[in-house]
């Protein structure tokens, strides 16, 4: 029998088919490479987001800074690039340590001050923020040649698709993520401090360590997504990626990963990513709904994978009560 | 007789069917910025208006503000080979790339009232109004209107620092510029909003002898010029009378007010940038005519002569 952990990861399989048949069904023209590599590249910097949002959640935690940090990170680069004249690698390197350092604060005022993660992030989320303001209120262009060399950096599917330079570093860090949740030790104490923290400490699990590594590991991804996502518009903007940590839970917990810690994978958060991507895709193509439509649809699947988690829980129990009763 | 008439049916119908033919290909896909102001509500109901009556297919996409979502859906609109892509830019900044695969895609792409930095053969023209033609209508109109006599007038100005702030003064200026006996002797921001425009009023009016020494009010939109009225009725005035009123938008409201006899003039920022934007489509897709890069919109003046109520009725129902 298929175990309950991957019950939630089934069945968002089972969705993101389902759905996409019945879109193909609809719209011939959606069964495209077009489409594939539209689906990687326009949700790129969500999916690297939320790969880090995956970590932090195991952990039984939150992030609410993700959106701003991308905001931040676009703006830091085409004000670094262009009006401070920093080399596009060195500011990208630069960035990466700044915004490392910034997760890596937030992570040890969590742990040592034992304040909860969504206090702490929310002051990030603002910080982080208003120094994208502090940098420019307009929207800055970014003229640099590595840019221009990574934007017609693509492979050409068959049908005219493009699988991106920034859609490959998705699939990469994806990749990433699964072997660090699955197979190190950092993993490991992730799932265990997000089953329960005092057994975990109990086990000899480095809490602290763990704590502001994991939330480091969530603002790196964060600078990458950042960057990405500057590719992708080729600019920075103080206002862009606004709830952009919203999307990226929403994406985590459609992927399968209990909200309350220590269960989920990181491939459960990817086929979340392709849900919610399809869900706008097929609101474009049939260009008479309301594009609020997506809030709604993706607001559906959250309860019902809220109330599904709920009922695995309430049977697992159950089920361990009178297998108790049974022994006693 | 019988011949010539069914040849004459068969003639027209085939004319029909070419038509329709014609029309039923195309189908366009429009990525709107939002619905954050009732212009813009106005005009995404008329650019579904003007789909429907030339028989386009319209794909509509709302982007809620947001750059990214407007990206994706013109990749959508791409991957599911439209016809031609209607764009509202957001932001004039990062549309390069996603522009280069709807060229490559052989897709044209014309963008509307705003325009963008990037190399204009990325996209076949834009369709957008000239704020200074704007301005520059509404001074003559005062021109025209006071003649010789001195005119003391006073702006209300746009939010400061805004591109249809500086654009509509400059306009204004220019077309009074060369009539010595009209001076704007006063001139403040009344933040495009109904309530500083009334607030900004009520202190020009304070500061010029109870609003006596004022012959006229710029404003330069429509929403501050109906507050402003507002404040020269409590002055004890008579808007449109005492003081000419003449502003820019032609939102509903304006229309109502010079029904009243309250606001003289409104010149037009019209909703419709769709009907030029498909014109051109339809002849570019005919027969390859590349139409301008920049097609400007009609800046109409609408005057109490213009029979304000029914210009109110046709508009009052487009979402404004």
């Amino acid at each position: 029998m298929i175990g309950s952990r991957y019950l939630p990861l089934l069945t968002t399989l089972a969705i993101f088919i389902l759905a996409y048949a019945l879109c193909i069904a609809q719209f011939p023209n959606m069964l495209s490479t077009r489409v594939l590599g539209n689906l990687l590249t326009d949700n790129a910097f969500l999916g690297i987001a939320a790969v880090g949002m995956t970590f932090v959640i195991l952990s039984g935690g939150i992030d609410l800074s993700i959106g701003s940090v991308i905001a931040f990170c676009g703006v830091f680069l085409a004000v670094g690039m262009g009006e401070w004249g920093i080399p596009p690698v060195l500011a990208i390197v630069l960035l990466l340590v700044i915004v490392t350092a910034f997760g890596a604060t937030m992570g040890a005022m969590i742990h040592y001050l034992a304040m909860p993660a969504f206090i702490v992030t929310l002051a990030g989320m603002f910080f982080a923020r208003g120094m994208a303001f502090l940098l420019s209120t307009a929207s800055v262009p970014i003229n640099a040649p590595l840019y221009d060399t990574l934007q017609s950096l693509y492979f050409r599917m068959p049908g005219g698709g493009r699988l991106t330079f920034i859609g490959m570093v998705m699939l990469a860090v994806f990749i990433g993520g699964m072997i660090l949740a699955h197979r190190t030790r950092f993993g490991r104490n992730v799932y265990a401090i997000g089953g329960n923290v005092q057994s975990a400490e109990l086990m000899g699990v480095p809490v602290a360590a763990t704590t502001i590594g994991i939330y480091a590991l969530s603002s790196f991804l964060a600078g990458i997504s950042g960057i990405v996502f500057s590719i992708y518009t080729s600019a920075g903007y103080s206002l862009a990626a606004v709830g952009v940590e919203l999307d990226a839970i929403a994406a985590v917990v459609i992927g399968g990963t209990i909200l309350t810690g220590g269960s989920g994978f990181v491939a459960g958060t990817f086929l979340g990513i392709l849900v919610m991507g399809l869900i706008q895709t097929y609101i474009v193509f049939d260009g008479t709904l309301s594009s609020w439509w997506t809030k709604i649809v993706i607001g559906l699947l959250l309860f019902s994978f809220i109330v599904l988690q709920r009922g695995l829980v309430w049977f697992t129990e159950r089920r361990a009560n009178a297998a108790a009763a049974a022994h006693a | 007789m019988r011949i010539l008439k069914t040849l004459v049916g068969a003639a027209a119908l085939a004319g029909l069917m070419t038509t329709t033919a014609l029309a039923a290909d195309m189908t366009v896909g429009f990525s709107q910025i939002g619905s954050e102001s009732g212009w813009r509500a106005a005009e995404t109901t008329l650019t579904k208006q003007q789909a429907e009556e030339r028989g386009i297919d319209l794909k509509f996409a709302d982007a809620q503000q947001k750059q990214e979502n407007q990206i994706k859906a013109i990749r959508s609109f791409i991957a599911q080979g439209v016809d031609a892509i209607l764009l509202a830019p957001v932001v004039a900044t990062g549309w390069d790339q996603v522009l280069e695969e709807a060229k490559e895609a052989e897709i044209p792409v014309v963008l509307l009232d705003r325009t963008i930095d990037a190399p204009d053969d990325l996209y076949l023209t834009a369709v957008t109004s000239d704020l200074v033609h704007e301005g520059n209508v509404a001074g003559q109109w005062l021109a025209d209107k006071v003649g010789d006599e001195q005119c003391n007038v006073v702006e209300l100005q746009g939010t400061t620092g805004s591109s249809p702030a500086i654009d509509r003064k400059k306009g204004f200026e220019q077309a009074i510029a060369d009539h010595d006996n009209i001076k704007i002797v006063r001139s403040q921001t009344g933040d495009f909003t109904r309530t500083k425009g009334k607030e900004v009023m009520e202190s020009f009016l304070k500061a010029e002898n109870g609003g006596k020494d004022i012959c006229a009010l710029y404003a330069h939109n429509d929403d501050m010029a109906v507050g402003a009225i507002q404040a020269i009725k409590e002055a004890g005035l008579k808007p449109g009378e005492d003081i000419l009123v003449v502003s820019i938008d032609a939102v509903p409201d304006i229309f109502q007010a010079m029904a009243n006899g309250e606001a003289n003039a409104t010149v037009e920022l019209t909703p419709n940038m769709a009907g030029p934007a498909f014109d051109a489509l339809e002849k570019y897709k005919a027969d390859g005519t590349e139409p301008p890069k920049w097609i400007q919109t009609e800046s109409k003046l609408y005057t109490q002569a213009d029979d304000p109520m029914k210009v109110y009725e046709e508009k009052k129902n487009l979402g404004y």
